[in-house]
């Protein structure tokens, strides 16, 4: 017979939560940053650095390029090469330096009036030259840097500077537009579901080929303000929560209930020669003649 | 014979990175954090289950939630 002290069964031993520590991806002293309060270009970039961490690539062998914009501040926050450029040519220069070393895992982070407006012809081109690089687009439906004007993802009706009224443009839809493009990997994702979005963004720095990421985040400042979203947590769940559905859950639901909801998840996969490799092929092909 | 371990857990709130946009406290799913005029703080600490969703949905880098 045992004794009851016998009887009692050890605990399995838990693994102690950890938190994920930023402080090596993060140059020291540039923060606080200057987004504001509630943007959620933060979240984004706490998924990137996660991401990041779990591809255990060295920190030397990231190059970070960005254009102009809040997104576009990204690349002063982290301590890999990184490259601030002019606005819209973020993929002019990545490609660029992507031409020049192909070795470096190329991340562009560059927001919706960055890629789609101002760099939209870049954007197309760079999805269709299928050059090896991850382009990671901070979609928050305003240009929130120069106060708030009309994006080429503002929705229709929704108040913008320039659009007092209610904007009357269609949108563009990032994911259908790159994969038209061109690009060989398309994905959504949001920064309301961020272990969602570092999956992704995990994936497509994976994927070699062209990778888009479209990431619906907040602006409170002005998209919020603007459009009578009280507070950046309201935002947050109506817009991206309630805004989005994945992937999986689509096929479930009817075609009624899709109606003016984004599809979050890998939209678009496919397989296509890199431009880098087949550039070396022709450099090779013509010295041997 | 059943035996219950309490989970304690410290969090650190960086009061020079928080800017105050109250996700933390509205996301918390146990109340754990509240506002102190524009800083987080902390209200109840017991009651934190350590989820560390305030962390995953800080923006600004300032709060993290450790094990003891």
């Amino acid at each position: 017979m045992s004794t009851p002290a016998e009887d009692v069964k050890p605990l399995a031993k838990k693994k102690k939560k950890v938190p994920f520590n930023y402080s090596p991806y993060v140059r020291g002293g540039k923060l606080p940053h200057i987004w504001c309060p509630g943007c959620g270009h933060g979240i984004v970039l706490k998924c990137l650095l996660r991401a990041l961490h779990t591809t255990e690539i060295s920190k030397d062998d990231i190059a970070m390029v960005s254009g102009i914009g809040c997104s576009s501040r990204t690349p002063g926050y982290v301590d890999f090469n990184t490259l601030h450029t002019l606005h819209g040519r973020a993929l002019a220069y990545a490609t660029g330096l992507k031409m020049a070393k192909p070795k470096l895992k190329v991340i562009v982070t560059t927001g919706d009036g960055d890629a789609l407006a101002i760099g939209g012809n870049h954007f197309i081109h760079a999805c269709r030259r299928n050059l090896d690089m991850t382009i990671l687009v901070y979609n928050n439906s305003i240009y929130g840097m120069t106060s708030g004007q009309s994006s080429p993802t503002t929705p229709q009706g929704k108040i913008s500077t320039t659009g007092r009224y209610g904007n009357i443009e269609p949108t563009f839809d990032t994911c259908s537009l790159a994969q038209a493009a061109g690009a060989t990997f398309v994905a959504r994702g949001t920064a309301y579901h961020f272990q969602e979005l570092e999956k992704v963004i995990f994936e497509a720095m994976m994927h070699k080929g062209t990778s888009v990421v479209d990431v619906i985040d907040a602006c409170p400042t002005y998209y919020g303000r603007f459009n009578k979203y009280k507070t950046p947590t309201e935002m947050m769940e109506k817009i991206e929560k309630e805004g989005t559905v994945s992937v999986k859950q689509a096929d479930k639901l009817l075609p009624e209930e899709l109606q003016g909801k984004l599809l979050r998840g890998v939209l678009y996969k496919s397989d296509r020669p890199e431009y880098c490799e087949e550039y070396n092929k022709l450099v090779i092909a013509v010295q041997a003649k | 014979m059943a035996v219950a371990e309490k989970r304690i857990f410290r969090i650190e709130i960086d009061d020079r990175l928080c800017k105050g946009c109250n996700l933390c406290v509205d996301f918390c799913p146990t109340n754990v954090l509240t506002m102190d005029g524009n800083l987080v703080v902390v209200k109840d600490l017991d009651a934190c289950n350590g989820c560390q969703l305030c962390d995953n949905r800080c923006p600004d880098f300032a709060i993290q939630v450790f094990e003891e």
